[in-house]
């Protein structure tokens, strides 16, 4: 057998086992009943002790997605969702109301995730590795389960908790912002997430504050049949900076798990908002059975001058992924930027992209897209680029490059462009390229295994991307992206 | 030492080594010539384990090894190095990180430690500026915007740093200008040593000048034909191949 294709036979040949978070933590929850109805989401809303006007807005979303067709323009295809056969929300008994109370299953479960809840140790791993530290909210199933770092936060004037308290403690800054930036009835699977998002995350910047440190969630499924609909809220005042990074994994699970994630970001005059995902939800089984379907709204509002926005996200994970980071760039000189590896192996449909929206003046944006399709998966890059009328001086710049190992895969490229005022310059570049046999050839020869050479390659492919990843995390998804793509685990 | 006895090697239904007979003693240096296509490059992939040719007949044996038996990367830690006739781009892996992946990879193989950071920038910094390899063409992609020449002068870098017990040179001088040929002559005449075997490939007698060789074989339609002193290159020069029933192009 040939290098390569040797290669491609040992990449299909992967196996669940190398799913390394696919565990499952043995606790007790509390659950609704299966299905979905008006009722579901007042069992939510009074879970949660919401005030009377956000179970409003949730039944007023609900009461419009059920006239909502299902959308089915992506290129990925999955038998019918049938939506009454889920668990709407799921919570560890017994909710804790400090650290201290955790149950213990749960801080062994973020311990082996290698996410530090305790802040102690996250403090004490600075001094010895010296590195950043990072806030974080744990999301297990439905509900928050822990904030670090908050009180710290606090005196920078940071707020940083679950979306739930959020809802309780900061009315006045969630209801002016919540849904402004993706409306009620946007598309289906966030609409369906307004009616029954459970937990997520919500951040405020104050004017002029730069976040003394990175912030980060970590989302877990870990109930059976349930879906995770998480709902993030990023606000950066006036002039101000934050760093956000999302981590997601899940257990392995022979049915399919729902995931319809919702995130907003709102960046005002002169502020900055970068925000880092590694998706690593349970992709499915070799034979294409199980794993997570992930559809997911994100978007941000460049809403004042000269704000920023930039996604970067490294996919690994999901049976199919809907996703489409999104940037509106609203004030005139804002700036959006969308940096992503996507990566789909075994039986995984990726259909991944972004919307750069100029509306201001003199508004740029950035798109590097690195799609790697390996065994029977198809990858696609959708995304959208336009100028409105008075977009005057637009610029956008898009390069997206698509590696398949082997011939069994598919990779595609769907761009959209729309200029609608004459002084807009869009640049776009596309390349379709495989590992070739002389490239691997070459690495062997210098004593490189058929992974190592691969994941080397591969990592060439993707640098520009993950260059633009937080150090700590670039590490990591170096890592992450070798697993994906071997027999092994790292 | 190296060893290869009665060699058949095919590509498809293509049999292009046909029945090779060489022996290279340690420390010495064989100089292989012959005309294009005869068969010198498949000699070296064979040699180093490319999957693509298939090995038919015959044995190969290098210090005491079935070379045959090993994979690519396996005869790579055995000590088999190839400088490439036409080395590969590898787009955005530093070239300084390749040499240290290529490096740790071996020793792991050979189950030695992996080679601190210290130590493996004391190593390149040892070993580059003798070559012209500048700090620039460390941290660009592997081979990638590289000129002819920084090609081949890297493929010699590879080698000083991997430290190799058998060098495949093939065409090494190929695309040189004349300071750069002595460039490389004299980072290949540095790992001239008693455990080291050389086997290189070349057309022209300019190359042999400088990399004096011990042995001098012709190889023609997949077979050595002749093998001769150092003398035999200027032979070659003069008449060509005509005698071997080449034509003469
Ligand atoms: N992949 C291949 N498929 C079919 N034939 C091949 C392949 N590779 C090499 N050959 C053939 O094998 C023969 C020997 O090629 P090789 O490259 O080994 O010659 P060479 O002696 O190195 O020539 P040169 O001096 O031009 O470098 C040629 O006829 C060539 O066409
Ligand atoms: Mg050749």
């Amino acid at each position: 057998m040939s290098a390569v294709q040797e290669t491609v036979a040992q990449v299909r040949a992967i196996d669940v086992d190398q799913y390394k978070y696919g565990f499952v933590t043995d606790i007790e929850s509390e659950k609704a009943p299966k299905g979905l109805s008006e009722d579901t989401v007042r069992y939510i809303s009074a879970q949660k002790n919401e005030p009377e006007w956000m179970l409003e807005w949730r039944l007023d979303a609900y009461r419009r997605w059920l006239t909502m067709p299902e959308p089915t323009w992506a290129r990925v295809s999955y038998p019918k969702i049938d939506f009454q056969d889920y668990y709407y929300f799921a919570r560890p008994k017994a909710a804790p109301k400090s650290i201290d109370e955790i149950d213990p299953e749960i801080l062994k479960t973020y311990e082996k995730l290698g996410i530090p809840l305790r802040e102690r140790d996250a403090l004490l791993g600075i001094e010895s590795a010296d590195k950043p530290r990072v806030a974080v909210d744990a999301v297990f199933d439905s509900v928050s389960v822990a904030t670090t770092f908050k009180a710290e936060l606090a005196k920078a004037g940071v707020i940083f908790c679950s979306i739930s308290e959020a809802i309780r403690e900061h009315p006045e800054l969630v209801r002016k912002y919540l849904g402004s930036v993706v409306p009620v009835s946007d598309n289906f699977y966030a609409t369906l997430n307004t009616a029954v998002f459970s937990d997520g995350s919500f951040v405020y910047v104050p004017p002029g504050v730069r976040c003394p440190m990175e912030l980060s969630t970590y989302f877990r499924i870990n109930e059976k049949n349930t879906g995770q609909f998480e709902r993030t809220l990023i606000i950066a005042d006036e002039g101000s900076y934050v760093s956000y990074l999302e981590g997601c994994t899940a257990p392995q699970r022979d049915e399919n798990q729902l995931h319809a994630a919702v995130v907003e970001l709102v960046a005002l005059k002169d502020a900055e908002i970068k925000y880092s995902t590694v998706q690593n939800w349970y992709p499915g089984d070799k034979d294409g059975k199980g794993g997570i379907y992930n559809f997911v709204t994100k978007r941000g509002d460049c809403r004042g001058d000269n704000s920023k926005i930039s996604w970067t996200q490294v996919e690994t994970g999901s049976a199919i992924t809907w996703k489409y980071p999104s940037c509106i760039l609203r004030g005139d000189n804002s700036r959006g930027e969308f940096y992503s590896i996507a990566i789909s192996n075994g039986h995984q449909q990726v259909d991944s992209g972004t919307k750069m929206i100029h509306l201001g003046k003199n508004t740029s944006s950035r798109i590097i897209s690195k799609g790697i399709s390996a065994g029977r998966s198809n990858n696609t890059y959708r995304g959208l680029v336009s100028a409105h009328k008075k977009a005057a001086g637009a610029r956008n710049f898009t390069n997206c490059d698509s590696l398949l190992i082997g011939d069994t895969c598919g990779a595609h490229t769907v761009p959209y462009m729309e200029a609608k005022n004459a002084s807009a310059v869009f640049e776009h570049e596309a390349t379709t390229s495989k590992i070739s046999e002389d490239q691997l050839f070459y690495c062997l020869q210098r004593g490189l295994s058929q992974e190592e050479a691969v994941a080397l390659i591969v990592n060439g492919f993707v640098r520009d991307v993950l260059q633009q990843l937080p150090m700590e995390f670039a590490v990591e998804a170096q890592k992450l992206i070798a697993v994906s793509l071997e027999g092994s685990v790292g | 030492m190296l060893d290869i006895r009665n060699l058949h090697a095919r590509i498809g239904d293509n049999e292009i080594i046909k029945g090779l007979d060489l022996t290279v003693p340690a420390g010495e240096v064989h100089a292989i010539m012959g005309p294009n296509g005869s068969g010198k490059s498949t000699l070296s992939y064979v040699l180093s384990g490319k999957e693509d040719y298939e090995v038919t007949e015959g044995s190969v044996t290098f210090n005491g090894q079935d070379l045959l038996a090993l994979s690519a990367s396996q005869r790579a830690a055995a000590g088999v190095f190839l400088a490439f006739q036409y080395p590969v781009e590898v787009p955005g892996v530093a070239n300084m990180t390749f040499l240290r992946a290529a490096l740790n990879a071996q020793r792991r193989t050979r189950g030695e430690e992996e080679i601190s950071t210290p130590d493996f920038l004391r190593l390149v910094k040892q070993k580059a500026p003798a070559l012209g390899i500048s700090q620039d063409m460390l941290r660009r992609g592997v081979n990638v915007g590289f000129s002819g020449g920084e090609k081949k002068r890297n493929e010699i870098l590879q080698m000083a740093l991997l430290e190799p017990k058998l060098c495949i040179l093939d065409e090494a001088d190929s695309g040189l200008d004349i300071d750069a040929l002595k460039v490389v002559a004299e980072g290949v005449n540095a790992l001239r040593s008693p455990e080291r075997s050389m086997l290189v490939i070349t057309h022209y007698q300019r190359l042999l000048d400088h990399i004096v060789p011990d042995v001098i074989h012709v190889m023609h339609k997949g077979r050595i034909v002749r093998t001769g002193g150092k003398e035999l290159a200027l032979e070659l020069e003069e008449t060509g191949y005509a005698a071997y029933g080449a034509d003469a192009a």
